[in-house]
C-alpha cells in the first residue's frame, strides 16, 4: 500500500512538468502555429490529469469533465487553424 | 491486482507524456513538434485513461472512459492534421535540415503565389 503513496506524487509532478513544458512553448514559440500546437497538446495532457484525479478520488463523474475538455479543445484548435489560414469560419 | 496493473499503465502513460512534451520543446520546427508531441501525448493519455479505468473497475466509468479514449484518438489526429495544413498554408518555414516538401509542390498555383507573397 505504501508504494502507491510514494508513486502518486511522482505521477502528479510528471504531469505538472508536462504542463510546464507546454506553457514554455506557448509563452515563447517563434510563430503562432507553435503556440497553437502547444495549446492542443496542453488540452490532451489535462485530460490525462483529470483521469488520474478520477482514479485517485474514485469519482466517475470526472470523466465527463475530461470528455468536455477534449471536445472544447478540439473545437478551439480547429477554429484557430481556420483563423491561421485566414479563411472565414463558415467555409 | 487491479491497482498494480492500473498503476503500471498510468506510469507508462506519464512517461510517454513527458517524452512528447520534451519533443515539443526541443525540436526545431512546427512540423517536427506536431509530429512528436501529438503521437506521444495521445498514446500517453490513452494509457493513463486505460490505467485509471482498470484501477477504478466500475462499469459506468468504463463506458464513459472508452468513449473518451475513442474521441481523443479520432480528434487529436484531426486537429494535428488541420494545424499542420494551416501552418503550411500560412507560410511557416521548414527548418534548415528539411530535405523535401511535397506539399508545396502539389499546391495549386494561386495558393503558391499567396504563400510566396506572404514570405516576400
Amino acid at each position: 500500500m505504501t508504494y502507491i503513496e510514494l508513486l502518486v506524487p511522482a505521477l502528479i509532478a510528471g504531469l505538472l512538468l508536462c504542463c510546464a513544458l507546454c506553457l514554455y512553448r506557448i509563452s515563447n514559440g517563434p510563430t503562432a502555429a507553435d503556440r497553437m500546437v502547444a495549446i492542443d497538446i496542453l488540452g490532451t495532457v489535462v485530460v490525462g490529469f483529470v483521469a488520474i484525479v478520477m482514479a485517485l478520488t474514485g469519482k466517475a463523474y470526472l470523466l465527463d469533465v475530461a470528455l468536455v475538455w477534449a471536445l472544447v479543445s478540439f473545437v478551439a484548435t480547429l477554429a484557430l487553424a481556420k483563423y491561421l489560414v485566414g479563411k472565414r469560419l463558415n467555409e | 491486482m487491479n491497482e498494480t496493473i492500473g498503476l503500471t499503465l498510468i506510469v507508462t502513460g506519464v512517461l510517454f507524456d513527458i517524452i512528447g512534451c520534451i519533443g515539443l520543446v526541443r525540436l526545431p520546427d512546427v512540423y517536427n513538434r506536431i509530429q512528436a508531441s501529438t503521437k506521444c501525448v495521445v498514446l500517453g493519455t490513452t494509457l493513463i485513461l486505460i490505467g485509471s479505468l482498470v484501477w477504478l473497475a466500475s462499469l459506468a466509468a468504463m463506458i464513459k472512459g472508452l468513449i473518451c479514449i475513442l474521441f481523443i484518438l479520432i480528434t487529436s489526429a484531426t486537429a494535428a492534421h488541420a494545424l499542420a495544413r494551416a501552418a503550411h498554408r500560412s507560410g511557416v518555414e521548414l527548418c534548415d535540415q528539411s530535405v523535401v516538401d511535397h506539399y508545396a509542390d502539389d499546391m495549386p498555383a494561386d495558393d503558391a503565389k499567396n504563400r510566396y507573397e506572404k514570405q516576400a
